[in-house]
């Protein structure tokens, strides 16, 4: 939904290049799951800024409110309680679009347009060219987009496109109080994260380490997280995020080559026309005559 | 062999019921043909004009797939019996350069319908309710939210397998009708030649003098 125009990397649906002429630094937003208090500001800064409000639900005897993802609700804090290194742990993850550079959405989506890429790594939903098929949520391997019961169209995080576009960080950035939340460019983000990694293992966090999974050719939104070789302990982050095979063969090699087998069968029809001819009844106009 | 028997020059194959039950099946598939197309591969994305835009194309498809899964059971129910396959219907498939080139004396004879449109109607009872139970599962707003996501994504292609192969196996039924002449009547006018049922159908059309079946 943003202004950016010129950097449009990959469309939904579209076989030739988007005008992709303006190369803009691909940026990232740095989760530290480890200073993130739960507070969820950025939870409502995110509503704030794209004027959404979640309707006001029942408690489950947990913190986290929503419940879930909803077409309103871009962003939600997740809570789970584990058993660590022999202490309680209360792990809080802020949830929401992970911005992968190999999107399955995209993939999966039959509509042009209704999903974009930008060169900064950002992937957009444009709503008003969605169908309402749902193929982008069977494509997103992080469970993300979620279909409005009110328009049938899907919604998630934009990571704020429309503010980063005219210099601004996204709004769950600016009200993060701990800093747990940073945005820059992917290069900066990922030395950034080193540093905290470091020194999370110095403190004893021995299996500290960055979520930027490569099975999805990295994300534009990544996570420090203390135990990173259990990123399920997250409330489910898939430790090996891809797109799944199903999708890959359903929009990938099936798509043309499905698509050509039709073609060239309805053109073996008419070559076989032309070349060995109708297969006519002889005495048909003696009958008819008759 | 016609000239000595002339009370009537064409004979019955299809009652009214059965040719409108066909053609309802006829015009629901190429609905779904291309609707459903339109949102396989981008570049017939612009068959979503026929339907008033990519929104209402996907509202409708899945309802005229129903539809479609009706009309089509009314059909195979009247005639599964008549495509049950024969040893003679082994032969006509290992002769099949025979068919294609239209010698079609060489053949084993052949009743009702041959072996081509019997394996045509073979492949439609396996794919037609695979493509409907498919289409539930993939059914947005209804029915998808109450799958897994793994079964969404299996479902989504194994209904896209199935209407590929079914589209082919169409492409293929409509060539036959208009490739054999005197064919497209049957299910228009209801009626064909004696010369054509003769020649294309001879079993069937010695049980038809016999007043065996029709």
């Amino acid at each position: 939904m943003a202004l950016q125009s010129l950097d449009i990397l990959r469309r939904s649906a579209t076989t030739t290049p988007s005008p992709q002429q303006r190369q803009m630094t691909e940026v990232a937003k740095l989760i530290d799951v480890t200073k993130c208090i739960g507070c969820k500001a950025c939870q409502s800064a995110c509503q704030e800024w794209n004027d959404l409000r979640e309707e006001i639900g029942i408690n489950e005897g947990s913190y986290q409110n929503p419940h879930d993802l909803t077409a309103n609700s871009w962003t939600l804090m997740r809570f789970a309680e584990t058993e660590q290194n022999g202490t309680l742990e209360w792990l809080i993850r802020k949830d929401g679009c992970m911005h992968c550079a190999d999107p399955g959405c995209l993939k999966a989506c039959p509509s042009p347009g209704a999903i974009v890429q930008y060169s900064n790594g950002i992937v957009d939903f444009h709503e008003e060219h969605c169908i309402g098929c749902g193929y982008c949520i069977a494509g997103c391997p992080f469970d993300i987009p979620r279909l409005s019961k009110k328009d049938s169209k899907v919604y998630k995080c934009t990571l704020c496109s429309d503010r980063v576009a005219v210099g601004l960080e996204p709004a769950c950035i600016k009200a993060c109080p701990t800093q747990a939340l940073v945005f820059g460019s992917k290069e900066d983000m990922i030395e950034h994260a080193n540093d905290r990694i470091t020194d999370l293992r110095e403190r004893g966090f021995e299996n500290a380490g960055l979520y930027d999974p490569a099975g999805v050719g990295g994300t534009h939104v990544m996570y420090v997280l203390h135990h990173a070789d259990q990123p399920q302990l997250y409330n489910d982050l898939p430790k090996d995020p891809t797109i799944s095979p199903v999708v890959s063969v359903w929009k990938g090699i099936m798509k043309p080559l499905a698509t050509a087998a039709m073609a060239l069968t309805a053109l073996a029809g008419f070559f076989h026309y032309v070349t060995v001819g109708p297969n006519e009844t002889e005495g048909d106009d003696e009958e008819h005559s008759a | 062999m016609s000239a000595t028997t002339r009370p009537s020059l064409l004979l019955p194959r299809y009652s009214a019921g059965q040719r409108l039950n066909h053609w309802i099946t006829a015009i629901t598939f190429l609905l779904l043909t291309f609707s459903g197309l339109a949102l396989f591969h981008p570049s017939l994305f612009w068959f979503t004009q026929f339907f008033g835009g990519g929104t209402w194309t996907r509202i409708l498809h899945p309802y005229i797939g129903v539809v479609m899964f009706v009309s089509f059971s009314l059909l195979a129910l009247q005639f599964w019996r008549h495509n049950l396959l024969s040893r003679n219907d082994l032969h006509w498939l290992k002769q099949i350069k025979d068919v294609v080139r239209n010698r079609e004396d060489r053949l084993p004879e052949v009743d009702r319908y041959n072996a081509g449109q019997k394996l045509l109607f073979w492949t439609m009872i396996a794919t037609i309710p695979t493509l409907l139970i498919t289409g539930v599962v993939i059914w947005r707003p209804w029915f998808a939210p109450y799958f897994a996501i793994d079964t969404v994504r299996i479902a989504a292609l194994v209904h896209a397998v199935c209407a590929f192969v079914m589209i082919s196996g169409i492409i293929v039924h409509i060539y036959a009708a208009l490739w054999i002449k005197g064919t497209i009547g049957a299910m228009v006018r209801g009626t064909v030649t004696r010369a054509w049922a003769a020649k294309h159908h001879p079993g069937w059309y010695r049980r038809v003098l016999r007043g065996e079946d029709h």
